[in-house]
């Protein structure tokens, strides 16, 4: 295969993953929520139990107007969407799907490359919020900004802790070295990095910065149609770039009976396993207070991660 | 989280939580699906009132004890002749009976008062209208609701007989054996000589 080619079909698939993972995660919030509220959620769209309704919600965002407030900083309000829908494509790139090179871009520091793109999300959070000239905006963002920060330590931290296991900064190299010992050894820093991821996406419960019954919708409040529809994807993504970080750095991505040929199929069921979990979250759980949210980043998950450092660290001189 | 330290393990409170979200996912949801799925309303349901007018003597009782006047009632009286009669009988002929369902409260005293079963309650409830004015349902509209009274629930096996079992039931053992047929209902005492 020529190099143009390969390249294209990478590219492609990956826009692809990048289009539908989000969709099938959204639609199977829609039901997983509904039904765990004793409802059934979307019926119509599509005929058959609502399997349309994000595609309906795309076409009528599409259709609305576009409107930016007039005291709005209209260049990066316009660019604040994109900013936050583009890390999270970049993220897809890294992350390997199956053994033997089944990966967009195999990056000798992927993990790294990952986390360091994953950072850039506070930064759309904070040109939404201040761009929007809009108070709840504005304390939505900086909100946002706090958490992100915060977060931040406790995941790299906990990532840390797999590299440091498996010797290597590569994904597809941490997933080759993965052992199903590790779910016991890492099982801390796997909490952790998945409480901070939550926390990095800003879902419930940890969506302090979006509060819709405090701050409106945030630093979200002044989109409207596509940009706004834009934003509701990067939350969707966002699921799925935790969920696929949790599998391939804790779960042992690929790892499971035929693994050589079903591989893929396995990533993909601890992703959808994982989101679940992450949807199931969202419906279980209250939004944690600023003040509570600050307590669980600094006084246990940071010591968790320092402590799980240690435990690598130590198991590993043994070994 | 040091909120839940007084109540056993940390964090039960937190896998309590997602264990009643899960049940309930397995659960059936309790959604009705009613447009598409014609909902099982209980029996007795006050859906409409429906009017069946040849019972109808206009006897005027419903429209007097309507708490919300909102039923209209005109009549003229018509002469019946019968064969060996001494002269004509006067029959009430029903004109009008209009029901304003815009402010009936379906208090259901209309159909508690009237004595011959003209009026009748239906589970029928899809009448909804864009104009207030058609609420006003004439006795034609009002008739055409008889189709769909249900017929009446079964008589409890249990309970005491109607009245006019009772009744039946003491004609038919004969004067003698009233005594039997009393014992159902001993309040009450009504002179049952054969007439």
């Amino acid at each position: 295969m020529p190099i143009w080619l390969e390249l294209i079909v990478r590219v492609v698939a990956v826009v692809v993953a990048f289009l539908v993972l989000p969709l099938v995660v959204g639609q199977a919030e829609h039901k997983v929520m509904a039904h765990m509220q004793g409802r059934l959620g979307p019926m119509y769209a599509g005929a058959f139990h609502g399997w349309a309704q994000l595609v309906a919600d795309g076409v009528k965002f599409v259709q609305k107007e576009d409107v930016a407030p007039g005291e709005a900083d209209r260049r990066v309000f316009r660019l604040a969407p994109i900013v936050a829908l583009f890390p999270y494509l970049l993220v897809l790139l890294a992350i390997p799907l199956g053994p033997n090179g089944l990966v967009a871009q195999a990056l000798d520091v992927g993990l790294f490359f990952v986390l360091a793109v994953l950072g850039v999300g506070v930064l759309a959070v904070l040109m939404s919020a201040w761009a929007s000239a809009n108070k709840y905006s504005l304390l939505g963002g900086l909100r946002g900004a706090a958490q992100l920060l915060g977060y931040e330590l406790p995941l790299v931290l906990a990532a840390a802790s797999v590299a440091m296991a498996a010797g290597t900064l590569s994904l597809p190299g941490i997933v080759e070295a993965w052992n199903p010992w590790w779910l016991l050894w890492q099982a801390p820093a796997a909490l952790v990095f998945f409480i901070a991821g939550l926390a990095e996406i800003r879902r419930p419960p940890f969506d302090m910065p979006i509060a819709d019954s405090e701050l409106v919708f945030g630093y979200m409040t002044e989109y409207t149609g596509l940009r706004f529809a834009f934003f509701l994807l990067a939350e969707y993504v966002g699921i799925v770039v935790i969920a696929a970080l949790t599998t391939v750095l804790f779960l042992g991505g690929w790892h499971g009976p035929f693994a050589d040929q079903l591989g893929w199929l396995w990533t993909l069921v601890k992703i959808f396993a994982v989101s679940f979990v992450i949807i199931w979250f969202r419906v279980s759980y209250p939004r944690l207070r600023e003040d509570q949210l600050q307590r669980l980043c600094w006084l246990v998950l940071v010591p968790v991660a320092l402590g799980q450092l240690v435990l690598t660290a130590v198991v590993k001189v043994i070994m | 989280m040091s909120d839940d330290g007084d109540r056993g393990l940390p964090g039960k409170g937190l896998v309590q939580g997602l264990a009643v979200t899960l049940k309930t996912m397995t659960k059936r949801s309790t959604t009705q699906q009613y447009p598409d799925v014609e909902p099982e309303l209980p029996p007795r349901s006050r859906g409409v009132i429906a009017l069946s007018e040849e019972n109808c003597t206009v006897c005027m009782l419903c429209a007097r004890e309507c708490p919300d006047w909102c039923i209209y009632i005109d009549s003229h009286k018509e002469e019946v002749v019968v064969p060996g009669a001494a002269r004509a009988r006067q029959r009430n002929v029903l004109d009008r009976f209009d029901i304003d369902f815009s402010l009936c409260m379906y208090c259901g005293i209309c159909i508690e008062v009237c004595p011959f079963d003209a009026l009748h309650w239906t589970p029928e409830f899809e009448y909804a209208e864009t104009d207030v004015l058609d609420l006003l349902h004439d006795k034609n509209r009002l008739g055409e609701w008889m189709r769909t009274v249900p017929p009446p629930p079964a008589h409890d096996v249990l309970g005491e007989p109607s009245k006019e079992e009772a009744t039946a039931a003491r004609k038919a053992a004969g004067p003698g054996a009233a005594t039997a047929a009393k014992t159902a209902r001993p309040a009450v005492k009504r002179p049952e000589t054969g007439r």
